[in-house]
């Protein structure tokens, strides 16, 4: 009964503010060009459920798209810092850099180098150096955090640089890697919105772009729907992102 | 004939200063050495002295042995989470470049002569703590070292389990006989399972007696109960509280 009434709970205060939305919106005449009742949102999401479909796969492989080039690029980066600690020393700024800019801030200097005619390269460029940081520091702390007695067993052992790299530090970083790229993924969907707000032409045809184009013809519902479909969307590539996570895990520690 | 030797040995840490000695320590071959004292007298930093991973301040730590002639335990199994049983067992051989044929069939008979044959795929998340301390015990015993270092192996273990693995030590020690020195809190381990009990004082430590145990190893049923035993482990006891209070 009690984890019952738990898990309903969500639902439930989702479900009264939703009520209270309505009620207040009807109750006060709001206009619906400025705060739309959730009904028609909802009436909204259906009718343009096929143009919000296609443009959330639009962001979303933007977005998959960034994090596999920043997983490769990250990865690649932190295999050198870990196999020189010169090369981690050289990285480290420019990390911080590239982790601490907005991206808002450098996405029209990004738009101009893709060229105004290829916005996609603009938005996966934008939200891949935004997905890089959590990942290249998971790397990098993984790559650290491997047990000092097996350390000391390689020593005793002799192997040398790269055995060591594969055998031993690649594998530890594995739970932090894995943690990384749940991180970077939400992060490369927030990148791929805001570049698309930068962009703001009809070259990039992502959420973001729904959600100017419904602004600008005052179509507030539109927007609202376009929002949902941005966290439902958001939501699930994280609950996936989750799922890899676990699975594996499970399959590195074998439990 | 002497396979590692401390002459004179000091340790020093940069903040924590003197970790160990003078010491000396000679440890021949096919010996069994249990090094006792209190706890931050300098047991694990002379067994690492010993292992070659350490170099010492001043004086000499001596080694004839080559690489892959020496083993260590420590006081945690230290397996790799993501590797079954066997491929852990298989470690060594394959960063000293064996084939997988090779270090696959060795790594099997070394996790059947601990008593583990049937848990080759097991990962070490699926094994107990007495049996995660025997693929440690294999993977030590695999390279077929002539030195083997034991870094209190057992603390973390209960009485049972520890007993019974210290039988399992004196069994497989039989079988190629390398010269063991192991550290250890407990008197009774030490006087059951080594030929020679060294005891150090309070750190930094020294040497505070070096007493021989008698009669044969592996032990026979019933050797704690013998008089020979109960009056070495008086022996050890005593040497331990003078070198506490020294």
């Amino acid at each position: 009964m009690r984890r019952a009434a738990e898990r309903l709970a969500p639902y439930l205060l989702i479900a009264l503010l939703l009520a209270a939305w309505e009620l207040a919106c009807r109750a006060l005449a709001v206009p619906a060009y400025f705060l739309p009742p959730p009904s028609a949102v909802a009436a909204s999401l259906v009718a343009d459920a096929p143009s919000l479909l296609a443009s959330a796969w639009n962001t979303l492989s933007m977005a998959l798209l960034a994090l596999a080039v920043a997983s490769v690029l990250a990865q690649a980066a932190a295999l050198g810092a870990g196999l020189s600690p010169i090369v981690e020393r050289a990285l480290r700024p420019l990390a911080v850099i590239a982790q601490v800019t907005p991206v808002v801030a450098i996405a029209p200097l990004v738009l101009i180098w893709a060229g105004i005619d290829h916005p996609q390269r603009a938005i996966v460029a934008l939200a891949a150096v935004v997905a890089f940081f959590p990942i290249y520091s998971g790397a990098v702390t993984g790559l650290k955090a491997a047990d000092p007695d097996l350390e000391r067993l390689f020593d005793l052992y002799g192997a040398g640089r790269v055995q060591r790299l594969f055998r031993l530090r690649l594998p530890s970083a594995v739970p932090q890697l894995l943690e990384g790229h749940k991180v970077a993924a939400g992060l490369a969907v927030i990148g791929a919105v805001v570049a698309e707000f930068v962009a703001g032409s009809g070259g990039a045809q992502g959420l973001a772009w729904r959600i100017l184009e419904a602004g600008n013809r005052l179509q507030t519902a539109r927007m609202f729907a376009a929002l949902v479909t941005l966290g439902l969307l958001g939501a699930a590539l994280h609950a996936l992102l989750e799922r890899i996570e676990r699975a594996g895990l499970k399959w590195w520690s074998g439990r | 004939m002497t396979l590692a030797a401390l002459r004179d040995v000091a340790v020093d840490y940069p903040r924590r200063g003197r970790a160990l000695g003078p010491f000396s320590l000679e440890i021949a071959e096919g010996e069994i050495t249990a090094l006792v004292g209190a706890s931050g007298c300098g047991k694990s930093t002379a067994l690492r002295l010993l292992a070659g991973l350490e170099t010492p301040t001043t004086g000499e730590a001596a080694r004839d042995l080559r690489r892959g002639e020496t083993s260590v335990v420590f006081q945690a199994p230290t397996l790799a989470p993501w590797l079954s049983a066997q491929a852990n067992v298989a470690l060594p051989l394959a960063l000293a470049g064996l084939d997988a044929a090779t270090t696959g069939a060795r790594a099997a008979e070394a996790l059947a002569r601990v008593g583990l044959d049937g848990a080759q795929t097991a990962r070490p998340a699926q094994l107990s703590g007495g049996m995660a301390m025997r693929v440690s015990l294999a993977r030590a015993l695999v390279t077929r070292p002539r030195l083997l270092l034991l870094d209190e192996p057992f603390a973390a273990l209960d009485e049972i389990i520890r007993r019974d693995l210290a039988d399992d030590v004196l069994r497989l020690w039989a079988a190629s006989r390398p010269a063991i020195v192991f550290v250890t809190h407990s008197v009774e381990e030490a006087v059951y399972m080594a030929s020679r009990v060294v005891v150090m004082t309070r750190g930094p430590g020294r040497l505070a007696a070096d007493i021989p145990v008698e009669g044969p190893l592996p032990r026979p049923p019933g050797f704690r109960a013998t008089a020979g035993f109960r009056s070495v482990v008086e022996t050890v006891s005593a040497a331990l509280a003078r070198g506490l209070s020294a």
